[in-house]
């Protein structure tokens, strides 16, 4: 069902124009009273109004007021966003905690970026190109969809067991006699986090490839093969960049996921790694709204300035 | 030419092998870990988080569950359900109705697409935080009104379950609905609707008798999403849920103060609705595809 997902965007996305675009027109080709669609999309918008609009508008408001240790109060300052970058700028040596933060996060964005999009693209291929039959793909899909309708915390709890001190990883290599000491760097390590973050978000890869994957016309190989290409050189040629949207949808969910991250740099971390969603948390815990807020907006704008400069980097309009 | 692809048909090209293996081994690494927490979970009552396991026992789920052990897990996980199938049926409701209306053309159509999206993209952690930020609000402002005329007590909060906790939940499982909605009537023919409007059906008769029957198993795909997506959620429910818990939450708290296998028969239990769920959910759209295609063979 979710391989579905990138072309139904486009298909929301055109439909979405269309609607515009059109509405200009007056001749109507349905029979349907015109009021209909309104009471029918109104739910929708409700919620999102009420749960997603106007919540991010409270954040930005309040990222503005003043808070004391026990209350906020509307004001209109911009301590709160000194606060964030106190010392960021001041040309001293050493990064500030907020940068620091950040290039932190920007690490295992990085890395969790590349490992999955490896993965992905080879499971995607591998399904797409060599399983012939269509219930069989249909199958070994799923069997890669259900762990994404499961708990993430379980998932990551389950690599207790196998990375901890006495875990199996370590006692596997103290019996055949490869280490002497257990390794301290499986567990609560930026090994952990990272290990786990592939693990859970592997799969916004994979659907995302598969469904551009499942699109290219077999001709094409087929002509590329004919055309004197080798297995490689069809691969880069035209493979890759008919895939290219599918690539950048998978790349947009898992490095803003990775981005706004906290519960699986807090679990796999041992509580001991920062992320700007572990600071944003804890100052909540501590009742500092507008400084939370403040940095809420901050995380804000440089996922979507991710996003935007991903979208600048493949145009998907020109590529879907 | 012909020859050649026919060679490739035959036999299987060696590069086959090496990504069989490598998708055999990403299926190992995906299941992997859950099935050490699944068996560890029936650890014995001597038993430790790792293995070896000593003994097989029911022992933890039955202190879990008991209510004996660390964590009083009954009213979390009732919590969890009635939420989740409350989720579950605004979802399909909501989405199946938002699809209906970008079936035609509307103003404001693709700045509300873009907010969905936009849903999906955003980090939970600011949704969560400006959820909770919007009630604080709310509550400052209305609640000295709204108990002066005696609706509401003077002290407490409106974040709760079936408030700022629906929504929240829904703001993340919408987007996911709306998307199958499009994949679904993207592919549904207009000319049924019009052929029933000219045999003289009603809108909602055109609805009731002829697109709902063809669109009823991607109900099912849509109410999976609500359900699991819900039941697992805790990101976006941190901040929102007011002073009561999910059963995620749990899990998430007790991460850091649970010692013994315990916490891994609360896993097991929590996979085990979701596999029920899943697994049922997928028997159903089998069963209902093969039912219809009977019926279309008799007819």
């Amino acid at each position: 069902m979710t391989q579905r997902l990138d072309a139904a965007t486009q298909v929301g996305a055109s439909n979405a124009n269309k609607g515009v675009s059109s509405g200009a027109r007056k001749r109507r080709t349905s029979w349907t009273p015109a009021w209909v669609p309104y009471a029918q999309a109104a739910p929708l918008a409700l919620v999102f109004f009420l749960f997603f609009v106007l919540p991010l508008v409270a954040t930005f408001v309040v990222s503005f007021w003043n808070y004391t240790e026990y209350s906020i109060e509307p004001a209109f300052v911009l301590s709160n966003y000194q606060d964030v970058f106190y010392g960021c700028f001041s040309g001293s040596s050493g990064l500030c905690t907020t940068f620091a933060t950040y290039l932190s996060t920007l690490k295992f964005v990085a890395i969790v970026w590349a490992v999955t999009l490896f993965i992905g693209f080879t499971v995607a291929y591998f399904l797409a190109f060599h399983i012939r039959t269509l219930p069989m793909q249909i199958a070994l899909f799923m069997v890669c969809t259900i762990p994404f309708w499961t708990s993430n915390v379980i998932r990551m709890i389950s690599w207790i067991p196998l990375l901890g001190r006495n875990g199996l990883v370590n006692e596997t290599l103290a019996s055949i006699g490869l280490v002497d000491a257990p390794i301290e760097w499986l567990l609560y390590s930026d090994f952990a986090v990272a290990l786990a973050l592939v693990h859970l978000y592997t799969l916004f890869m994979v659907v995302p490839i598969f469904n551009s994957m499942m699109r290219i016309d077999r001709a094409l190989i087929e002509a590329a093969y004919d055309a004197g290409a080798s297995g490689w050189q069809t691969l880069t040629n035209v493979i890759i960049p008919l895939v290219k949207p599918g690539i950048l949808i998978g790349s947009i969910f898992v490095v803003t996921i990775v981005t706004g991250d906290y519960l699986t740099i807090g679990i796999m971390g041992g509580q001991q790694i920062a992320s700007v969603g572990k600071t944003i948390q804890t100052q909540i815990n501590f009742l500092q709204f507008p400084i939370a807020a403040a940095n809420a907006i901050v995380l804000l704008a440089v996922v979507l300035l991710t996003i935007w400069g991903m979208l600048r980097l493949v145009d998907i309009r020109k590529e879907l | 030419m012909a020859a050649g692809s026919a060679y490739r048909e035959e036999r299987r090209p060696r590069s086959f092998y090496a990504l069989a293996v490598f998708f055999a081994l990403f299926v190992v690494f995906l299941y992997g870990p859950v099935v050490t927490i699944l068996t560890l979970s029936f650890q014995g009552p001597s038993g430790g988080l790792t293995f070896p396991m000593n003994g097989f026992s029911f022992y933890w789920f039955e202190r879990l569950w008991s209510g004996r052990g660390t964590v009083d897990i009954g009213t979390a996980f009732r919590r969890s359900l009635m939420l989740g199938l409350t989720v579950m049926v605004l979802t399909v409701v909501v989405s199946v109705l938002a699809g209906l209306a970008f079936r035609k053309k509307f103003f404001g159509a693709t700045p509300l697409f873009y907010v969905a999206i936009a849903s999906l993209i955003v980090p939970s952690i600011v949704v969560s935080l400006g959820i909770a930020l919007e009630f604080r609000i709310v509550d400052d402002v209305f609640r000295p009104f709204l108990s002066s005329i005696g609706l509401v007590s003077r002290r407490g909060n409106s974040l709760g379950l079936f408030t700022s906790g629906l929504g929240a939940h829904l703001s993340w499982t919408l987007p996911f609905g709306l998307l199958i909605m499009f994949a679904v009537f993207n592919r549904l023919d207009k000319s049924y609707e019009e052929a029933a409007r000219d045999l003289g059906a009603s809108n909602f008769q055109s609805f009731r008798y002829v697109i709902l029957p063809m669109i009823a198993p991607f109900l099912i795909g849509i109410s999976l999403f609500g359900f699991t997506l819900s039941w697992d959620e805790i990101a976006r429910s941190s901040q929102a849920m007011g002073s009561t818990n999910t059963l995620p939450l749990e899990l998430a708290a007790l991460t850091t103060t649970v010692t013994t296998p315990e916490i891994y028969a609360l896993g097991t239990s929590v996979t085990a609705v979701s596999f029920t769920v899943i697994f049922g959910t997928l028997a159903a759209f089998v069963l209902l595809q093969r039912r219809r295609r009977m019926r279309a063979l008799a007819g």
